[in-house]
Order: C-alpha cells, then structure tokens, then sequence
C-alpha cells in the first residue's frame, strides 16, 4: 500500500468530505469521526511518504497510469515531502481540537462545515503534492473556495472581509493561470518538470519573464505579501476560530511553498537569481513587509487581530530568506514554512480556547487569564517564545539560518528588519503577557465582587479534546527546535538544488 | 511598418484578451458596488479564457473530434495537422467550471453583506462601520 | 480608488501587450502548443482510449485527475453557498399566505391553525405575483425535451460535442426554468431540498469512487484498465466505460449543484417562493 501513499494523502479526504457531507444530513454523530479518520490516514500517510522520499529518493506517482508529460503526476521530494507532513499533522490536529467550538457554533450544519474544513485540507494538500501546473491551479481554487465559506461564517464583518477576500484571491489565482497559460504557449508543457526540462533554450524570451512575474504576483497576491496584504487581517480577524487556526497556519505558508518550488524547480535558480536580477528589490520589498507588519500589530487592540498582522511580517521572513540568493536564506525560509505553520497554530488554538471561554480576543477580556486558563496559556507562552523566537523552540532556528543568510548575502536592511521584528514581538507578547498575568480577572457576569475587592477567580479551563492538541503542538515546537539539525541535514539540504550555493 | 501592422493584425486575439482583462481589473480595483466588482472579476477570467483558446488554434484544421468514428477502428491514419489542439480546450472547461463556482460563491457572499448593511455600496458599507 | 485602478491596469496591460511581442503568431501550426504534445493526443487518443472525441478523453482521461477535482469545486460551492445562505429558522412561520387556485381568494392561516382540506390551495408569500399562462404552459411543454436532450449530450459525449458538464448544465436548467416560470416550491416538490444536496455529493462519490475501485483493484488511481476484468472488455474499451461513468458522475453532480446553488441563492437561503 506505501506505493499507493501519494494518492491516498489527497484522495482519502477527498473521498471523507464527500461522505461526511451525506452523513450530516443521515446522522450529525459520524461527521466527526469520518473527518477525523481520514484526516489522520492522511497525516499517516504523508508521514510514512517523507520518511520512504528520505531513503529512497523523489518519487512520482502517475495518475491514470499516463506518463508524465501527457497525464498527470504528482512529485514528491524532499521539499514538499517535508511541507506536505506539517500541512497534514497541523490539519488533523486542529480538527481534534474544534470539535466543541465547530459544534457549538455550527450546530445545525455540522456535516456542511466539516465537508467543507476537510475539502480545504484536500486543496492544500493537492496543491503540494502536484507536479502539474495547471492541477496545481485547480486545487488552489477548491482550498480558496472552501476558506471563502469558512471564514465567512463568522458573521457580522465576516462576509464583507471574505467578499474582499474573494475579490483578491480571484485576481492571484487568475494571474497565477495566466502565467501558467504563458508558459505553455512558450513550452506547450504543463508538467512542471517538463517545463524545467525545455525553458532554458528560452531563457532570453520576453514572454517567459513575464509568465515568471505574473505568477509571482500572483501568488503574492494569496500569500499576503505586503503591498497585497489588505485582505488577510480582516478576514482571518472575523472567522470562526475553527477556521482562522486552520487558515492561518495553512494557507500563506502553502503560497510560499509554491513560490519557492517555482524558483528552485520550474525555473532554475540561475534564472530567477542571475538572469531576472530583481531579487534585491524583492527582498527590500519583505523588509518594507517585515517593519510593516511589526508596527502594524503593535497599533492593534484585539489579539486575534495582533497575530493577523504578525503572519504578515512572517510573510515577509519568508518571501525575503527565500529572494537572498543564497542556500542558507534559502534553508531559513524552508525551515520557516515548517516552523511557522507549527506555532502559528499555537497560538491561534490558544486564541481559540480562550475565544471559547471568554468570548471574545479583545485586550479587555484576557485579564486574569492565567490564572483562569494556566495550560492554555502555558501552551501560548511557548508559541510566543518561538515566535519571537527564543532558544530552544524552533522559531530560533528558522530565524538564525535568515539573519546567517542575510548576512551572508551583505543585505544588512533584511538583517535589521528581522531583529527589529523580534523585539516587537517581545513587546507585543510580554504586553500581552502582562494584561493575562498581573491585571486582575474582569467578571463579566458581574458577580462576586460586593465586597470591593477582586476575588480569586476560578479556574475555567477549556475542556481535555481542545487542551490535549494544544500540548501536542507545543510539545512539537520544541522537539522540531531539537531536532533542527537533523531536518536540515537529511531534508532540506537535500531539497535544494546544488546550483544554489 | 507593413510588416508591424501585420503582425498587429494578424494577432488581433491577443490584444482583444489583454483589453477585456483590463478592463475587468479595473472594475476589480476602481468600481465601488460589489455586484458590479463581481461583474468585473467574471470578464477578467473570460479574458483568460479566450487567452488560452487562443493558444489551441491551428489553421487550417477543424474541431478536435476525429470524423467517421462511429463503428469499428476503421480511422486509418490520423494527422495531428487536421484537428486543433485538445488541451486547453480541456483546461478551459476546468476554468469555466471554477468561474461558475467562485460566481455562485461571490454572490452568496454579496447576498449575506446586504443582508447586515442593507446596502452594496462600499463606501456606504465602510461609512456603517466607522460609525459602530 | 479610480487612479490606482488606472494605474495597476495600465501597468499590467503594459507588461502583457510588451510580452505577446514574443508569443508564436496566432493560429500558427508550427507553435510548440501545437506540436510538443497535442500530436500525441489527436493521433493517439483513438489507440489509448477508444474515444473518437479528443477532447473528452483528454478531459476524463488523460487529465481525468484534475477534471475529478473541477467536479469537487463546483461541490464544494455549493455546500459554501448552502452554509452561507440556508436559514435554519423554525419550519412553520407565524403566519401563512394560502391561495385558492380556482377562486382566487387569499387565506390568511394563523400560528397553529390548520388549511381547510382541499387540493386547490397553493402557498404564497408576501409578494406573490400571477404568473403569465403562456410561460407556463410553454415552460412545461419544452422541460421534457430539455431534460431529453441534456441526457443525450452526456450519453453521447464519447462521440461528439458533448459530456457530463454540458449535459449537467441542461439538465439543471430544466429543473431552474421550471422555478423560474413557476415558482421554487413547484420546482422544489421535484427534487427535494435534502434528495438534491446528497446527489451533489453522489455524483462526486462516483467520480472518485471509481478512481478509488482502481486503486483497489491494484493500478494506479483513475487507472480505468483496472476495470477490465470488472466489466468482461479489453483494456482499452474499459478506458472507454470509465470515461463513461465517470461523465455520469459529472452530470449527477453539476446538475443537482447547479440546483442547489439557483435556490439558495434565488430565495436567499429561505426557501420561499423565490424569485
């Protein structure tokens, strides 16, 4: 059955979104299950892939049976083997942990949202494993399609972000096909390693620059990257927290998979480093993105809000470690999709729980929280230590390998953009930290506080299926950050290609 | 100048797709109704659209569908030269599909905004949520 | 907002028209669209698959994988659109509009109250509005031939223009024309609301069942040879019957999403008489 592993990361939950559909309209008490099952076969397999593409090389899988240039194929190596595990691990853990807050919000059309969180995991996971650049696109509109649903169900402001978020995704996955559509009427191939194999003869070609920077914007326009950011704050503010901790972990991070496997795989680095000759400008572009979205957050009153704007500046982490031109901004901004993806969602399952309880991210409401949620908050303590990234969670690494690339590559503007970033999450975090801790608990309710001093409020943790994944995630944040080395060395040194140095 | 005047006009397909596209990324950015913003999104992928047919056509040869294929394999030999090329006539069915779905999704959403703001003007809406 | 629209385009418009100067003429058959691997695909296809139209093997076949997911999309909008708009309020309102076919008169019937048994009462809301006589009768004559028609196009679109999206298309228009020259109940005591969403996500199941049954029968997934000894015919025809089965899928799905999106989005999720 490994053989078949490829597949089976796509098509099971393909297959559990259908069939979790119908048993919403049979019996709402198998939805979970079935979402959760092919969620972790999913996990499983993808798992079982990286380590089969660490011993025996890249793999493709033929779809229909075809050869690649005529049918499709899927293309697994090291880059998205790595990519594809966090994206599965991360899905199948959050659906464990929204279990209470999707049935207490949704509770009529459980079986519709689950159909609809397991089908954007399928379009995520579609889009890493392909080998197809127009596949590719298809599967970048199922997992657009299907956030536009979940993060519309916020209500109030929710369906304007997402109408907004709509209109910008539209435009990026349209340049997106547009730029594929340029390199087929130049190659008349569509697989990407096909394409790889018949564009250097045309390296000099007007049209294959312009297909090169229209998919770029394109995919920066659904990454997030900063000029094109408007859309993102807003619409992951207003979702559910089911869907903002699946959403905003996942989907910038998959964009920036797609932008590095068109840098390193479709078009050479020698293109899109030497040849084009725009990476400073991209870079200063994420240093722009980087002070930005720092300061940006720092204006903001709403923690859910404050996180929005921190992915933005993450955004610009990546997209510059990625445009240094050199193998070590290169492993940084690999190891950060990883990494981030991780304690992104950290931290938005923490926003989660505390939502769940408090109802509500704003700076008001967390007073008091530790001690009215401590294992909450211990677990969002540890996301924020990687975020601003403190030594022995994994965000210290990812960033070490972007500040050794940056100065590697002479660019000290990208150098100062990451560390002015870290100590604006110091502030931003620590003030956080100091409403949560040393403010007393506000009581909503407006009970038990005749006697003119604040109780001691009790504890009010969310329950054990939302705690659990949480210590998980927190736990993996900290073994990745140990085991940095080791990914590294045996994934993401082999990832990128030896041109690159 | 003949020269360039004729490549102008024998490639009339490309322009046609570049202006429509404009156009419709116009009313993306410029249009302040929503409707007529999802107006806009729909010509900016039918432009796309005619760009990729655009790519399949081959002159001189007829519709991707080999003729006098009912009964057995009596085809004889076929030439690539006859018919037009299949594959973005194939990739352009998943696009319109995509376009229809997005579509019906836009104006669900547009539906729920009126719903909260009794208005699909967004400056209107944008005024609303200043004032909350 | 004008000026940067003006701007963005103007550049965008700018980068496109400055690299079509390198694009192959337009309609020239030597272009390497035309001869890297649509020669495979005209002169092949017939050998491969058994399918005189190209473009439907290529789509079903060929490129099966993402013609399976183009199918989900359109699913998936539709349980979007469903979870944006559907109104889950309690089924009787407080107050219900009947009116008597023959007489014309209009019942008002309160909370709880019961109609007066008889078959010519037909509900009616707040706006309700005669509908023209000739449009009706037209409508009814012509959805028969429609739905006949739309059958015929998935059927046949092995052998000419045709195929499970098209014949989907049809036929859930004959169902959205039937609610718009009548009215959305009259179409929805046709196909109920929950017969229609399970039959979106059906017509899906097919498609990716099937590629699923390969891949149990040992191939790749959507490897239709697999389904030869299932189906007693060679390798290549059963490429051919997958084809077809898979279309059948398509149809199921398009059409009952095609309805399912036109009623959500027609009533706004209320299910009332619609537009």
């Amino acid at each position: 059955m490994s053989s078949q592993y490829p597949a089976l990361i796509v098509v099971v939950p393909l297959l559990a979104g259908l069939l979790v559909f119908i048993a919403g309209w049979v019996n709402k008490k198998w939805c979970f299950p079935i979402a959760v099952a092919a969620l972790g076969i999913s996990a499983y397999s993808s798992i079982g892939l990286l380590f089969r593409v660490i011993n025996e090389g890249v793999i493709v899988y033929k779809m229909g049976g075809w050869d690649p240039p005529m049918g499709i194929s899927y293309y697994v190596d090291h880059l998205n083997g790595l990519v594809l595990a966090v994206v599965s691990v991360v899905a199948f853990l959050n659906a464990i942990a929204s279990k209470r807050s999707i049935e207490d919000e949704f509770p009529d059309n459980i079986g519709a949202f689950y159909a609809l969180y397991v089908l954007m995991v399928t379009g995520l996971l579609g889009i890493v494993v392909t080998g197809d650049a127009f596949n590719l696109y298809v599967l970048l509109e199922i997992a657009a399609l299907t956030g536009y649903g979940l993060i519309a169900m916020g209500g109030g402001r929710g369906s304007l972000s997402a109408l907004n978020y709509l209109y910008m995704g539209t435009i990026g996955a349209c340049f997106y096909l547009l730029g594929v559509g340029y390199l087929y009427i130049m190659t008349g191939s569509l697989n990407m390693v096909d394409i790889a194999r018949i564009l250097p003869d045309l390296y000099q070609s007007k049209a294959v620059m312009a297909a090169f920077i229209i998919c770029m914007v394109g995919v920066w326009i659904k990454m997030a990257f900063f000029p094109l950011h408007a859309w993102l704050p807003n619409a992951y503010t207003y979702a559910p927290s089911a869907s903002s901790s699946l959403v905003a972990p996942l989907v910038t991070k998959v964009m920036i998979y797609v932008m590095i496997r068109f840098i390193l795989t479709v078009f050479t680095p020698e293109y899109s480093f030497n040849i084009l000759a725009v990476s400073q400008p991209i870079v200063w572009l994420a240093v722009i993105a980087i002070v930005m979205g720092a300061l940006l957050a720092l204006k903001e009153r709403n923690l859910k809000k404050m996180l929005t704007y921190i992915i933005v500046a993450e955004v610009g982490y990546m997209v510059g470690g990625a445009w240094l031109g050199n193998r070590v901004g290169m492993t940084g901004a690999i190891l950060h999709i990883v990494n981030d993806a991780l304690m992104t969602l950290c931290v938005f399952m923490a926003v989660g729980n505390i939502v769940y309880k408090v109802k509500g991210a704003d700076f008001e409401n967390l007073q008091g929280l530790f001690r009215k949620m401590p294992f909450t908050m211990g677990a969002f303590v540890v996301g924020a230590m990687s975020m601003i990234g403190v030594p022995p969670t994994c965000g210290f690494f990812s960033k070490w390998y972007l500040i050794s690339g940056a100065i590697q590559a002479g660019h000290y503007g990208f150098m100062v953009a990451l560390v002015f970033s870290s100590l604006v999450n110091v502030v931003l975090f620590f003030r956080i930290f100091e409403i949560c801790y040393y403010e007393p608990f506000s009581d909503h309710h407006g009970h038990g506080d005749e006697h003119g001093h604040h109780p001691e409020p009790a504890m009010d943790e969310a329950p054990v299926t939302m705690l659990v994944p949480l210590f998980v995630i927190a736990v993996i944040l900290v073994l990745v950050g140990l085991y940095t080395g080791d990914i590294v060395n045996q994934i993401i040194d082999v990832a990128i290609p030896k041109g690159l140095v | 100048m003949a020269d360039i005047v004729s490549t102008v006009v024998d490639n009339y397909n490309y322009w046609i797709y570049i202006t429509l596209m404009m156009i419709g990324l116009y009313a993306i950015i410029a249009k302040n109704n929503l409707v007529k913003k999802i107006v806009g999104m729909n010509i900016f992928q039918t432009a796309i659209i005619l760009f990729y047919v655009s790519i399949g056509v081959k002159r001189g040869a007829t519709i991707p569908i080999l003729e006098h294929a009912h009964g057995s394999h009596g085809y004889g030999v076929v030439h690539a030269a006859e018919y037009v090329n299949p594959l973005p006539h194939v990739l352009m069915l998943t696009a319109i599909v995509v376009g229809v779905a997005t579509l019906g999704v836009a104006l669900a959403l547009a539906i729920k905004v009126y719903n909260e703001y009794n208005t699909l003007e967004e400056d209107e809406i944008l005024a609303q949520i200043r004032e909350e | 907002m004008k000026i940067i629209g003006l701007i963005v385009a103007v550049l965008t418009g700018g980068l496109l028209v400055y690299a079509a100067g390198d694009f192959p003429a337009w309609s020239d058959p030597a272009s390497p669209a035309s001869t890297y691997l649509s020669p495979h695909f005209i002169e092949k296809t017939i050998e491969e698959t058994s399918v005189p139209n190209i473009v439907t093997a290529v789509l079903a076949d060929y490129r099966g994988f993402d013609t399976m997911f183009e199918t989900t999309v359109i699913f998936s909008a539709g349980v979007a659109v469903f979870l944006l708009l559907r109104t889950s309020g309690p089924k009787t309102q407080q107050t219900r509009l009947y009116r008597h076919q023959l007489t014309g008169v209009t019942v008002r019937i309160k909370e709880g109250a019961e109609l007066p048994p008889s078959d010519n009462f037909e509900r009616i809301d707040r706006f309700w509005t005669p509908h023209d006589l000739i449009i009706k009768t037209v409508c009814r004559l012509l959805i028969p031939f429609i739905q006949l028609f739309g059958l015929y196009v998935i059927a046949h679109g092995h052998h000419s223009p045709g195929g499970g999206f098209q014949g989907g298309v049809i036929l859930g228009a004959s169902i959205i024309l039937l609610a718009i020259s009548h009215d959305l109940r009259t179409a929805i005591k046709r196909v109920a609301e929950k017969l229609d969403a399970v039959l979106c996500a059906i017509g899906v199941l097919i498609y990716a069942g099937t590629g699923a049954l390969c891949l149990l029968l040992g191939l790749n997934f959507l490897d239709y040879k697999a389904l030869a000894p299932v189906l007693h015919v060679d390798s290549i025809m059963a490429r051919s019957h997958g084809i077809l089965i898979v279309e059948i899928g398509v149809g199921v799905a398009v059409m009952f999403t095609m309805i399912w999106i036109y009623s959500n989005l027609s009533s706004g999720g209320k299910y009332n008489q619609g537009l």
